[in-house]
């Protein structure tokens, strides 16, 4: 039964590429301390304290919605959403709020992403991100205590939520991989620290109430969640249960969307202008000089290796999903000018690796390099290599696989394997003659079986370690079957 | 031997800078002062004894050794609100929540202050968060007005004015959100200044409605209180909300002034403080002031728009009173979240459950529209009013308050009737124009204070205008006890 799905998203991300936190001089960067060691009075939310806005993260925050196609207004405000929770140091949260025709700092945005498709961006708006709850058991449901670790309080957090224009999990996972990629660009946000990008999900299907999925730790999980959900509400419409509008929770370890545990009612957040910071005018100046501080998008960027390295544009498209590969490949290039063998090599070969490893890592989302030993130089000198008939191909793959584990140049393994090509004909022809004396019964089998003559190649390759061509080899032995028959 | 503690804080710096007696011997009279007096007054929260001895001590020393850094406050004893932060020295806000909070570091104002050499008394008496017109919501009992004490002093900032009076500080500090600065200096008849909106810093001021108040000083001279302006006022980076200017203020009783007296105001007041107002008036024209009556249309909203913003704030502010982070002793074990908050809350004192209340449902989806929004358009309108008037006048006049010192528990069962007296102080913040009240005389043995007003940022015209009444009205400051 086909049944209309709506989906919508809210992004979170965090301006890690700031130094500050939004309202105080503390360390953006709240990772790896000491729990409540990078605080102050002011994102402590102490008595008397108020909040000195970050300009930098009003820079940061109009990239964003820049590069999301929104319009930026003039002048913006900060709002107080007024709710109780234990994360909160001043039990609001400060963040925008459009209403009475003031904005947040973007609205009315579209991203195209994968084939042509769009979806809309509702509003990006700046905020400050609330602090760590860390419960004794992994659970909240099992736990007898809660720790709060206010670290991560005021870290300056962009919301980016879209309409629901999304009606397939898989066109999720794209439309997330472009939005990291170019806030990646950006340089706003490094989107493998944990939990520094998150998204939440509202989801309905075709006659039942919206409901909303929080909790969701990572982008690769949304999709895993919205999948689950759209079972989940199918099997319901199916039994003809009604599906209430809800908030449901991800569990992350056991995959599935829980009822969250207190009762969610509607919340009346009693949203107002905040009046200890003043009305923000961004003015024409800020607009304008915002516009050369963007960096080239992912879309021009892969306009331009279609164009200046004539890569394809799936090539270009899997590279440029993902800012460190791009880089990576054209650090690579300007070593060695040779963008299609090395594009071939980091999307086909480097690639299959770090899939690998990426699960490994799934949690945690890590640097796509950082178990690999294989840097730029490496992949360039290879493709000059098998550009050079050096070596082949398959010699290649295999020196690739030391290189990412020993981090050793191409040239040196290849020198230390002895695994140039031998191109040479005499000398493979010199290993033939050998073979032939060695393998007597091969060769007269081989006489009556065109197809045994493969296990004489296999000892030739055996013999020079692969380092012949086994298409000449081939050749070869064939000649010298017929020319000893 | 010579009452050191009666003198103007003008007085104490010449007299320490002179070496007519030291710091030390001041602080030491003030000390003793505080010890006799305020059993009965009840000003202070705190006394700062140690520190205050030792810094005038350091004091003594800098001016021996002929240093040349001497501030411009050197050795003046000062007190400070309750409400404002004081590193190392506890700040209540007379509430039960904050009763053992010790804030780790100092206001700007507090660290302006000891830049200029000024000493730290002590931290002085005021509603639960400065909400009140009679510190009499206070945790730590009422203030009594030096002049009776079986009437209230006014409010907030009570102890900051009864301290004055009492002479048991030169000077004070005292914040100000509907007019409580101006309205204990009314009623204990010192002078007292709500500074324009973003004159002097808030940073370290423990906020009830951040967009209407200013802390303000309050001394018994319109000289002292233009001398501790010129320390604390200014430009400051920990507050967004601070307007440019270096504080350069000057004592210069100015003839000529074009004064508007405020008529709706004035007839709204009780008879004996009518007559006193229009009295001032006359002193006015008597030195070539130029005085007309006036009317204000938006006035009457004023009371209306400023209870609802300031409620609003207010609710938000409290927020974060749920004991986690720091408040009072109380095991959340067992607790769920929602209950603990729920009980650790109610400690709150009634007047501010009230306002949290208030502001809470001011502020709710439905409502927004109908009461907050309403509010901040009156704000405009009568911004829009005020400033069409300061283009014909130089300042208006209006009473500090509409009735005279009342006794307590008066009105303490009738929040309107409360809220009622502050008809005359809340337009300056709402529009955010300085204010200062000064005394205009007595009725009954009781003060009555005169409010003046000038335009945005008019802080010299408005001392210009005080210490011409000042000079020439000559109205007593300290009663005798």
């Amino acid at each position: 039964m086909v049944m209309a799905i709506k989906i919508g998203l809210e992004i979170h991300c965090q301006l890690t590429g700031l130094q500050s936190k939004l309202f105080c001089s503390c360390h953006c960067d709240y990772r790896d301390r000491e729990p409540n060691s990078n605080v102050c009075p002011i994102c402590y939310g102490l008595p008397g304290t108020l909040p000195l806005l970050n300009q930098k993260a009003l820079e940061f925050s109009s990239m964003i919605s820049f590069a999301l196609g929104c319009k930026i207004p003039s002048k913006i405000l900060f709002y107080r959403k007024n709710y109780f929770y234990l994360d909160l140091p001043k039990n609001f949260q400060i963040t925008q709020y459009n209403a009475y025709g003031i904005t947040s700092i973007g609205v009315d945005g579209k991203l195209e992403y994968g084939d042509g498709k769009c979806a809309r961006i509702r509003r990006v708006q700046l905020e400050e991100d609330p602090g760590r709850l860390v419960y004794g058991e992994s659970n909240i449901d099992r736990s007898f205590y809660t720790l709060i670790d206010y670290n991560r309080a005021g870290v300056p957090l962009v919301e980016i939520i879209t309409e629901p224009d999304f009606t397939d999990p898989k066109d999720v996972r794209i439309f997330l991989n472009k939005i990291t990629s170019a806030i990646e660009h950006l340089g706003v946000c490094n989107t493998r620290l944990e939990g520094s990008v998150r998204c939440d999900a509202n989801i309905s299907i075709e006659g039942g109430k919206r409901v909303e999925i929080k909790n969701i730790g990572s982008f690769r999980e949304t999709e895993k969640a919205l999948n689950y959900e759209i079972t989940r509400q199918k099997t319901m419409s199916i039994h003809e249960i009604e599906i209430k509008a809800e908030t449901r929770h991800w569990d992350d370890s056991r995959k599935v969307t829980k009822q969250a545990r207190a009762k969610e009612e509607e919340q009346d957040y009693r949203y107002f202008p905040e009046p200890d910071i003043p009305t923000v005018i961004l003015g024409n100046e800020f607009l304008s000089s915002l516009k050369t501080k963007i960096p080239e998008l992912p879309d021009d960027r892969k306009s331009r290796f279609i164009k200046d390295y004539r890569l394809s544009e799936h090539v270009s498209q899997v590279l440029i999903d993902n800012k460190e590969l791009a880089d990576f490949f054209e650090s690579a290039v300007k070593i060695y000018s040779s963008p299609k063998e090395i594009a071939n090599w980091i999307v086909s070969e480097l690639m299959r690796v770090m899939d690998v490893n990426h699960h490994k890592y799934s949690k945690e989302e890590r640097s796509l390099f950082s178990d690999l030993k294989v840097e730029p130089k490496h992949i360039a000198e290879l493709a000059k290599l098998v550009d050079q008939n050096t070596i082949n191909r398959n010699t290649a793959k295999k020196i690739l696989n030391q290189i990412i584990k020993n981090g050793e140049m191409p040239a040196q393994l290849v020198e230390e394997a002895n695994a140039s090509t031998i191109d040479d004909s005499k000398v493979i022809s010199e290993a033939i003659e050998s073979i032939f004396k060695s393998e007597e019964s091969a060769v007269k089998d081989a006489r009556q079986n065109p197809n045994a003559a493969n296990f004489l190649l296999g000892k030739i390759m055996q013999l020079t370690k692969g380092r012949v061509d086994p298409q000449i080899a081939l050749d070869l032995i064939k000649k010298k079957l017929i020319e000893t028959n | 031997m010579t009452k050191l503690y009666c003198l103007s804080a003008g007085e104490v710096t010449t007299g320490i800078k002179n070496l007519d007696f030291s710091a030390e011997e001041y602080i030491f009279q003030i000390l003793e002062r505080i010890e006799k007096i305020d059993v009965k007054i009840n000003a202070f929260t705190t006394v700062n004894k140690n520190c205050a001895l030792n810094t005038a001590r350091s004091i003594d020393k800098k001016i021996r050794d002929e240093e040349k850094n001497i501030g411009p406050l050197a050795g003046v004893a000062i007190g400070i609100k309750d409400n404002i932060c004081t590193r190392g020295l506890k700040t209540t806000c007379a509430s039960k929540m904050l009763e053992e909070y010790v804030p780790p570091y100092d206001a700007t104002v507090v660290k302006k202050l000891k830049d200029s050499d000024a000493i730290i008394i002590g931290k002085l008496n005021l509603d639960e968060f400065a909400m009140g017109s009679t510190t009499e919501y206070s945790r730590h009992g009422s203030t009594r007005n030096p002049w009776n004490i079986d009437c209230v002093p006014g409010g907030s900032s009570g102890g900051s004015a009864a301290s004055v009076a009492a002479s048991e500080c030169a000077v004070s500090l005292g914040s100000d959100t509907g007019g409580s600065v101006r309205c204990p200096a009314s009623f204990c008849s010192v002078v007292g200044l709500k500074p324009t909106y973003g004159c002097v810093s808030r940073f370290g001021l423990i906020s009830y409605a951040n967009s209407l108040e200013q802390i303000g000083p309050m001394g018994k001279t319109v000289s002292d209180v233009v001398l501790v302006m010129n320390s604390i006022a200014g430009m400051d980076d920990n507050d967004q909300t601070t307007i440019f200017g270096v504080p350069n203020y000057r004592v210069q009783p100015k003839k000529n002034i074009r004064v508007g007296l405020v008529k709706e105001l004035v007839e709204g007041a009780d008879d004996e403080i009518s007559k006193c107002i229009y009295n001032a008036m006359d002193l006015f024209a008597k030195s070539d002031c130029k005085c007309e009556e006036i009317s204000m249309k938006s006035i009457e909203y004023a009371l209306a728009s400023y209870y609802t913003i300031a409620t609003a704030e207010a609710s938000s502010n409290l927020a974060r009173y749920d004991n986690i982070r720091y408040g009072f002793d109380s095991s959340p074990d067992t607790y769920e979240m929602n209950t603990y908050f729920a009980k650790v809350r109610s400690n709150f004192g009634e007047e501010v459950k009230r306002r949290i209340i208030i502001g809470s449902y001011v502020l709710s989806s439905g409502y927004y529209g109908k009461y907050y929004m309403k509010a901040q358009k009156i704000r405009s309108l009568l911004k829009q009013e005020i400033t069409s008037l300061y283009k014909k006048y130089d300042v208006l006049i209006t009473p500090t308050m509409p009735v005279l010192p009342f006794k307590f528990g008066e009105k303490i069962d009738d929040p309107l009737k409360m809220y009622n007296i502050d008809v005359d102080t809340v337009l300056a913040n709402l529009t955010g124009i300085p204010a200062i009240s000064i005394p205009a005389g007595f009725s009954k043995g009781l003060p009555i204070g005169l409010q003046i007003m000038a335009n945005e940022s008019q802080e010299q015209t408005l001392f210009d205008a005080a210490s011409l009444f000042e000079s020439t009205a000559n109205v007593q400051r300290s009663p005798e006890l």
